[in-house]
């Protein structure tokens, strides 16, 4: 069976070959520091099982240091010319375009196709991570298409991967830190503390009222936690089943959805689900770090309204 | 209470700007402290947790191929396939991509498309190259926002679309929990209320797309 660690090999190694090409980058002014911190990630991927809890406690707090006190930096040794790549997309045309379809067909094959495949008993591919798993072989294969299709040195992946990955610098280890945050609060009792505050200091007497809590507390306890799975617990077993469905007997399933959409509008709007809100701005080279959020917040509100009035109109129909 | 000061901490090292990675691990040892857990098993149950969510960095595997096309020419053959057709406006572009990432997702394909594959190499370009086709270049100011915004529509369609699909994570997290509270629910039965809320998302987005697109177009020398 094809597991995650053969993600995890090859990304230790690609992440190894940033590191390597970062620390002979002239070019870079702190290059030391960025050789430093893929090296440290790559180590990560490479022996992350065999150093223990403490020891992955301690490399997480370096790599933070690494990238936190000082900075990383940016060297321009890889930058190609917009004249050389204006007139290689003259050269290829639409062939360009191939490998980037190439990806999500082979992600599609890989998570409808592949993952049905088995060998004796054995699914080929582990069944939780078949999409990360295809993912991994759709940049694999996308690479190898590129090859064959415009001939480019055998160096460029992962001259251009280093390039790209020092633009989005410490914002690319951002989501795995704040996942390893989550599971943290979650062993503290965030959640619970949370819940408590809300239905504890906001009375609900009334299906309106009810709503409007449960609505509103997905949302706020989504931007605190940063995840909407976490929120949805919480305020359904302190909210949602007691007030909503058992007292005023609404709808579980109206109510649950919408919820959960509601917890939604808070993830537009928090910078701690960064995977989506702080690392796109990194991707896209913005100067303020909250310009995505900016973005969302004038869609994510009204919509949260609208999600209100929607649980308020559809999850007590059958009572008039 | 005292648990909370994890929180507090997120909420003010994002606002004074510190470094986020440095403000995590501030965040995640006051919350273990502040619930009792000595230093040293703050730091076993961050390094554990750490350790479990390495799948979460794997996705950059994506960028070396990313950067090839970069390099042959990608996002400058995407620009001039956009400005080659004429009737593609701002926003018939981003309207149009909002729905095919909310359908996409709504079919289940949420991996299809994304930030790092498809917004900085494609979508992205295309849209400042709609802006920029029967005018001159944008100000630099003005591409931050457009670039914001692609982003943000791409946030927009995946939310307001995976959740129609019965069999995502957060519909089979759902079915489990109401399962354990001894509410017995079909993911048919919740995926089907995810679509009212997506019609409203696309009828927002859309309309703020729209405006926002007269804006640009009004601009001086536009």
């Amino acid at each position: 069976m094809i597991k995650l660690d053969v993600v995890y090999n090859l990304a230790g190694l690609v992440f190894a070959a940033y590191a390597l090409l970062s620390a002979r980058d002239a070019t870079n002014p702190r290059r030391g520091r960025n050789a430093l911190f893929w090296g440290l990630l790559a180590a990560s991927f490479l022996v992350g099982d065999r150093l223990g809890d403490i020891g992955n406690g301690v490399l997480a707090m370096v790599l933070a240091v690494t990238a936190g006190v000082g900075q990383l930096g940016r060297g321009t040794a890889w930058e190609s010319t917009l004249a050389d790549r204006q007139a290689s997309a003259y050269r290829f045309g639409n062939r360009l375009f191939l490998p980037a379809l190439a990806i999500p067909v082979v992600v599609l094959f890989g998570t409808l196709v592949v993952k049905t495949w088995r060998l004796g008993d054995v699914p080929l591919l582990d069944p939780k991570q078949a999409t990360l798993i295809s993912l991994a072989a759709a940049a694999l294969l996308a690479v190898g298409l590129a090859f064959v299709l415009f001939r480019q040195p055998l160096i460029t992946p992962l001259q251009e991967g280093a390039r790209l990955i020092d633009m989005v610098g410490w914002a690319a280890l951002l989501p795995q830190m704040l996942a390893a945050l989550g599971a943290l609060f979650a062993l503290a009792g965030v959640g619970r503390v949370v819940g408590d505050l809300i239905t504890t200091w906001i009375p609900i007497d009334s299906r309106l009222a009810a709503v409007v809590v449960y609505c509103l507390g997905m949302a706020m306890f989504t931007i605190v936690m940063g995840n909407a799975f976490a929120a949805f617990p919480v305020m359904t077993a302190g909210v949602a089943l007691p007030f909503l469905v058992h007292k005023f007997g609404a709808d579980p399933a109206v109510v649950c959805a919408i919820g959960m959409l509601s917890g939604f509008c808070g993830t537009l709007m928090t910078p701690l689900a960064a995977n989506f809100n702080i690392v796109p701005t990194a991707l896209l080279e913005l100067k303020d770090r909250f310009a995505v959020i900016r973005a969302q917040v004038p869609t994510a509100l009204p919509l949260l309204l609208i999600n209100m009035v929607l649980m308020y109109v559809f999850a007590f129909r059958s009572h008039g | 209470m005292l648990i909370l000061l994890g929180v507090a901490v997120v909420v003010a090292g994002f606002a004074a700007g510190f470094n986020p990675l440095l403000v995590v691990m501030a965040s995640a040892f006051a919350t273990g402290l502040a619930a009792g857990l000595s230093p040293v098993d703050v730091l076993k149950a961050f390094g554990k947790a750490f350790n479990d969510n390495r799948y979460v960095s794997a996705a950059w595997l994506i960028l070396p191929v990313i950067g090839m096309l970069e390099r042959a020419g990608l996002q400058e053959r995407a620009k001039d396939l956009i400005r080659g057709l004429k009737g593609m406006t701002f926003g018939r572009l981003l309207v149009g991509y909002l729905l095919f990432r909310q359908l996409t997702s709504a079919l289940g394909l949420t991996s299809i498309a994304g930030q790092t594959q498809t917004v900085r190499p494609l979508v992205a370009p295309m849209v400042e190259a709609a802006l920029e086709s029967d005018s001159e270049e944008l100000a630099d100011d003005e591409r931050q926002k457009v670039r914001a915004f692609v982003a943000a529509t791409d946030n927009v369609g995946l939310f307001f679309g995976e959740d129609i699909f019965m069999a995502i994570g957060s519909i089979l997290l759902m079915v489990g929990f109401l399962d354990q509270s001894g509410v017995r629910l079909e993911p048919l039965d919740l995926s089907r209320w995810a679509i009212p809320s997506a019609i409203a998302a696309f009828a927002i987005h859309s309309l703020r797309i729209l405006i926002f697109g007269r804006k640009l177009s009004r601009r001086p020398g536009a």
